[in-house]
């Protein structure tokens, strides 16, 4: 449990400072440390397993079925790594807390810290690729947060982004990479993986497996090419770079190649990529650093260079090379993060980074001076410090390397980083803290509280303790670190400042005295420094950037070009081309089921079906006409499924072509009348042959469909019907019991539609559209006698008949054609009628009830209904029937299934309702008229001479 | 009979789909109508045709209409009267909005020379 508690503590405390700042600034600072010591504390628990060569596991299932298991592992390499990530992490809190200006929002600051905290802890201990992988991109994401920070610079943002978009294209790699791996060795689990490193090794996908997870190691770690992101990322707050480029984001990429080291290095592949790489990087980044005038510029391509030394030893491939880089792992660690602190430091105190403004502040600020020295010392390699160790290791290793089958190669190369790296840290201490004392500073400078100083004191100390007694402190740590990293005992070495005249030796004194000797001469080495053409990265990628973005827009709007004609046209053409493709590569034979014979009077249908089709196409400029002649089609197909033997849907789809038609007429009221043929001859052609294709198509498959024989799923339903829902209406019990949540989805959509329809049209009764509104006028004539007396008769008397044949519709539907939908349908209708008869004013006036909650109430009692059913413990819409027996009505049942039917038979109403009225109530505000308040304009009741009533407006 | 069913659905679907490409609203609004009616009854004809038969159950052991495409077809009716219904709705707002019922995506320009034809 604790292993999972060490990553979850970062993301669950993250909420703290958050909440923490309300109650001040070190409330805040002292949360978000006793997180992460506990963090530390709760991993350094798992010192003693280590020690003893164990790796502590931890395995929760989670998706097992595609590999993805909640598995943490500690071994030495995570322990090292964890714990550089916790132990830095609570130094940069502590610095961060006297850092921050009281402007920043330090209750963000330390819940993206410990989100990114939580993040690499994961990526060092997870023991599943998949679960890594998450962990990475969430490395990612975090960071974007904290390198944007300051996301009211321009930097801030640009940096954060840039880091984004390498890391993260770099993920994308890494996640192939990954998932080759688990293809290859059949499982996700690391520790197996790990086990399996010839499988890997032999693979014919190895070549990937390298490309791939290289380039995401590389995006992550800086390598040249990907290297420019780093730099830009020092637009962060100084203690986001310190942890971010010395112990945590950019060591992942590293620890990664580590991890892995096992089961792909050992290659020629492996050798040339990974040390080249690492070569270059380690010679540019320390050339580019001598010559940068920001501070952390300066530290940043150090940093770059640094990275690439350590990949160059991982790419070596032998045991005492691994060796050599978990020691420079520490080292690196311990001195870059003092020299950022410290540099933030300088920043804070003097306000500039600039090293051509800076110098002689080794009077002003001893004590910095002094942390600073020793930190760079160890970064340039000198004795008696930590970097001095791992430098001479690198540089021993790197004397008896081969790369490209040329001795000498790689050795020269190694000094002359080393010269850089030697001279880059020289100019850090001597150009700020030597020289003359300035007095053009803002202030007085001076050693700032102890707050600041003493993350970095501490780092610096460090770096002494490990040149000094490095088997005492550093020896056990390198030891079971590069044990688990080889897999294997390392063979036998020891950490010590003289191992005599060795040629690492030569090459450091050379660095020495030739760093010395440029810093001594560095405006002449910087004058021709600068002559030398520079390849800025930052406009290729944002070039690149802008060429992608640029493409993707043109793409996008060439596709997606506003006209919904040419998206139909598309879309319809590609459907019918997948059917055509599929159709075309198969033989089909004739069907064989026996066809039934013609009907008379369905022929007669069909004719005017065909006609009614061919003439609304012709006449689809005159709207109403065409409006006329789809309700003719309409009514066709509901002859169709009377005729063969599906009353229910005939019932359906007469009463739903009711209400269409009204609700277009009503539509229609609104807009023009009529349409100009508009489209060119040859869209018409062309729409046309698509049309005819797409209608071969479906006639086709109809055709094929109905000649042949099957089997359905159908008889288990009719076997089920009655025993299990207890209504012999297949159909019926299908949907209201069967497919009930099928149904039940289905009314929500009905429900939802009609309350999009009210908010469209009720949002043009407001604003300007309320205006356009008032002044519409369809242009056409219209019958004075707007609510005829014949009509108003006739559908009173109507109503309470409608109103009872939907009641009857409604019961029976569960055992005879019928049911909720239908009903609804019958009483929408009648109410339609209502409206039709007496106007919109009148009849919203005799309305009790609101349709909206007809909607909510029906998805109420629907819903409630199967829930009901949860709670005797059966599945959501488990139906029950009962059947009773009253002393006159005799036998009936009740079925919840009824109450189901009654959700759906209001939500019907109400949704059908809603569109409807809203359309009618819109097509009253325009009318130039008063609302009329009476059923009818005659009044019967009046005396003779006085009956028809006086219209205002 | 079963031609007469698929020349049904092949007319239909025509007619619908030219109607549907056409550049006006309403025009459109009709032609995914007829393109619903003809997608019904091809879903319904999946059951295969049957005359007299019924979809109750009195003899269970008898020969009887496919229940599942009816009650597939069923609730397909009623969606589609409700996506109509939106899709008119949202002509009408529009056709406020834009002061024209073209179905592109028009420039300002465009939108005055072809809006009010």
């Amino acid at each position: 449990m604790s292993l999972a508690l060490i990553v979850l503590l970062p993301f669950l405390g993250a909420v703290l400072p958050a909440l923490m700042i309300r109650s001040g600034r070190d409330a805040c600072a002292i949360a978000t440390g006793s997180i992460n010591t506990l963090a530390l504390a709760l991993l350094l628990t798992n010192v003693p397993a280590v020690l003893r060569g164990e790796t502590v596991r931890a395995d929760w299932p989670w998706i097992s079925r595609l590999g993805l298991d909640i598995q943490f592992m500690v071994d030495g390499l995570g322990l090292l790594f964890a714990g550089m990530i916790l132990a830095i992490g609570l130094l940069v809190v502590i610095y961060a807390r006297f850092y921050l200006s009281p402007r920043d929002s330090m209750g963000n600051f330390f819940a993206y810290l410990l989100l990114f905290q939580g993040a690499m802890t994961g990526i060092v201990l997870s023991n599943n690729v998949l679960l890594l992988l998450i962990f990475w991109e969430m490395t990612s994401l975090a960071s974007f947060l904290l390198i944007g920070f300051w996301g009211h610079t321009a930097a801030g943002r640009q940096g954060a982004r840039m880091a984004l978009t390498v890391t993260g294209c770099g993920g994308l790699s890494l996640i192939g990479g990954m998932l080759l791996i688990g293809q290859i060795v059949g499982s996700y689990e690391l520790t197996e993986i790990l086990g399996s490193g010839d499988v890997v090794r032999e693979s014919p996908y190895y070549g990937w497996v390298l490309v791939l997870v290289l380039i995401g190691c590389f995006t992550k770690s800086a390598q040249f090419p990907f290297h420019f992101w780093l730099p830009h990322a020092m637009a962060a707050p100084t203690p986001v770079s310190a942890y971010l480029h010395s112990a945590t984001m950019v060591k992942a990429g590293i620890f990664l190649l580590a991890r892995l080291w096992p089961i792909l290095s050992g290659t020629d592949a492996w050798f040339l990529i990974v040390t080249t790489t690492g070569l270059v990087t380690m010679l540019g980044g320390a050339a580019i650093a001598l010559f940068k005038d920001d501070l952390k510029a300066l530290l940043a391509y150090s940093t770059v260079s640094h990275l690439g030394l350590m990949t160059m030893l991982l790419g070596f491939s032998t045991p005492l090379a691994v060796v050599a880089c978990m020691l420079h792992v520490i080292n690196h660690a311990a001195f870059k993060a003092a020299l950022f602190l410290n540099t933030g430091i300088i920043d804070h105190e003097t306000g500039t980074r600039d090293i051509s403004r800076l110098g002689g502040l080794w009077r002003l600020m001893p004590g910095t001076a002094l942390v600073a020295t020793v930190a760079a010392a160890s970064m340039a390699g000198l004795p008696p410090l930590g970097g001095f160790l791992s430098k001479e290791m690198m540089l021993e290793e790197a004397a008896h390397t081969k790369l490209f089958g040329l001795a000498g190669l790689l050795p020269a190369v190694a000094t002359l980083a080393a010269i850089f790296s030697f001279a880059y840290s020289l100019r850090y201490v001597v150009h700020t803290f030597g020289g003359r004392q300035r007095d053009d500073y803002a202030r007085p400078p001076h050693d700032p509280g102890f707050g600041l100083w003493l993350s970095p004191a501490l780092l610096a100390s460090l770096a002494v303790l490990i040149g000094l007694f490095p088997e005492t402190i550093s020896g056990p740590v390198v030891r079971f670190s590069s044990r688990s990293v080889l897999g294997a005992e390392p063979p036998e070495f020891h950490l010590s400042l003289w191992h005599g005249v060795t040629p690492a030796l030569w090459m450091s004194a050379i660095a020495v005295g030739v760093g010395c000797f440029a810093i001594l001469v560095y405006g002449l080495v910087d004058r021709g420094w600068r002559w030398l053409p520079h390849p800025e990265a930052k406009r290729a990628f944002d070039a690149t950037v802008a060429g992608l973005t640029g493409a993707s827009r043109r793409l996008s709007d060439g596709l997606h070009n506003g006209s919904l004609q040419r998206y139909l046209f598309v879309m319809i053409s590609t459907a019918w081309l997948v059917g055509a493709v599929s159709f075309f590569g198969h033989t089909l034979d004739a069907g064989t089921r026996p066809t039934l014979p013609v009907n008379p009077v369905i022929l007669v249908g069909w004719l005017l079906l065909i006609g009614a089709c061919v003439l609304v196409v012709v006449l689809q400029h005159e709207r109403l006409l065409a409006l006329i002649l789809v309700n003719v089609i309409g009514l066709i197909a509901s002859m169709f499924f009377i005729y063969f033997s599906a009353p229910d849907l005939a019932l359906t789809q007469i009463s739903v072509e009711v209400v269409t038609l009204i609700l277009m007429l009503l539509a229609l009221y609104f807009l023009p009348k009529q349409t100009l043929l508009e489209i060119t001859r040859r869209a018409q052609v062309r729409n046309g042959i698509l049309a005819v294709l797409v209608g071969i198509g479906a006639g086709g498959l109809t055709w094929a469909t109905t000649t042949r024989d099957f089997t359905s799923l159908s008889q288990y339903y009719w076997d089920q019907a009655l025993p299990g829902s207890g209504g012999a209406n297949v159909v019926n019990v299908i949907l209201v019991d069967f497919r009930g949540f099928d149904t039940f989805g289905e009314i929500m959509v009905l429900g939802i539609s009609a309350l999009i329809i009210f908010a469209l049209l009720n949002g043009m009764t407001r604003g300007p559209l309320a205006v356009k509104l008032a002044a519409w006028n369809s242009g056409e004539r219209y019958s004075p006698n707007r609510h005829p007396l014949v009509m108003v008769v006739v559908t009173r008397l109507m109503l309470p008949l409608s109103l009872m044949v939907a009641a009857f519709i409604f019961f029976r539907g569960h055992n005879l054609p019928g049911g909720g939908f239908i009903a609804a349908l019958v009483v929408s209708i009648a109410l339609v009628m209502q409206y039709m008869a007496s106007g919109f004013g009148w009849a919203a006036k005799q309305v009790r009830f609101d349709y909206h909650a007809l909607i909510g109430g029906g998805a109420l009692i629907a819903g409630a209904t199967g829930i009901s059913a949860m709670v005797l413990g059966l599945p959501f819409l488990t139906s029950g029937f009962e059947h009773f027996h009253l002393p006159i009505v005799g036998e009936f049942e009740l079925s919840s299934a009824l109450a189901f039917d009654l959700g759906v038979f209001l939500t019907v109403i109400g949704g059908v309702m809603l569109a409807l009225a809203q359309l009618s109530f819109l097509g009253d505000s325009t009318t130039r008229e008063a609302v009329n308040e009476e059923p009818m304009d005659y009044n019967p009741a009046a005396p003779m001479g006085n009956r028809w009533r006086k219209r205002k407006g | 009979m079963e031609w007469l069913v698929a020349t049904a659905v092949a007319a239909m679907t025509s007619a619908g789909i030219y109607l549907t490409l056409s550049a006006r609203t309403f025009t459109v609004v009709i032609g995914l109508t007829l393109l619903t009616y003809a997608t019904n009854l091809f879903l319904f004809t999946t059951g295969r045709l049957t005359i007299n038969q019924p979809d109750i159950i009195s003899d269970p052991l008898a020969p009887h209409a496919d229940p599942i495409p009816q009650a597939l077809v069923l609730t397909a009716i009623v969606i589609s009267f409700g996506v109509t219904a939106l899709i008119l709705a949202m002509a009408v707002r529009g056709y406020f909005e834009s002061d024209g019922d073209h179905v592109d995506l028009l420039g300002p320009e465009e939108t005055v020379a072809r809006g009010r034809k």
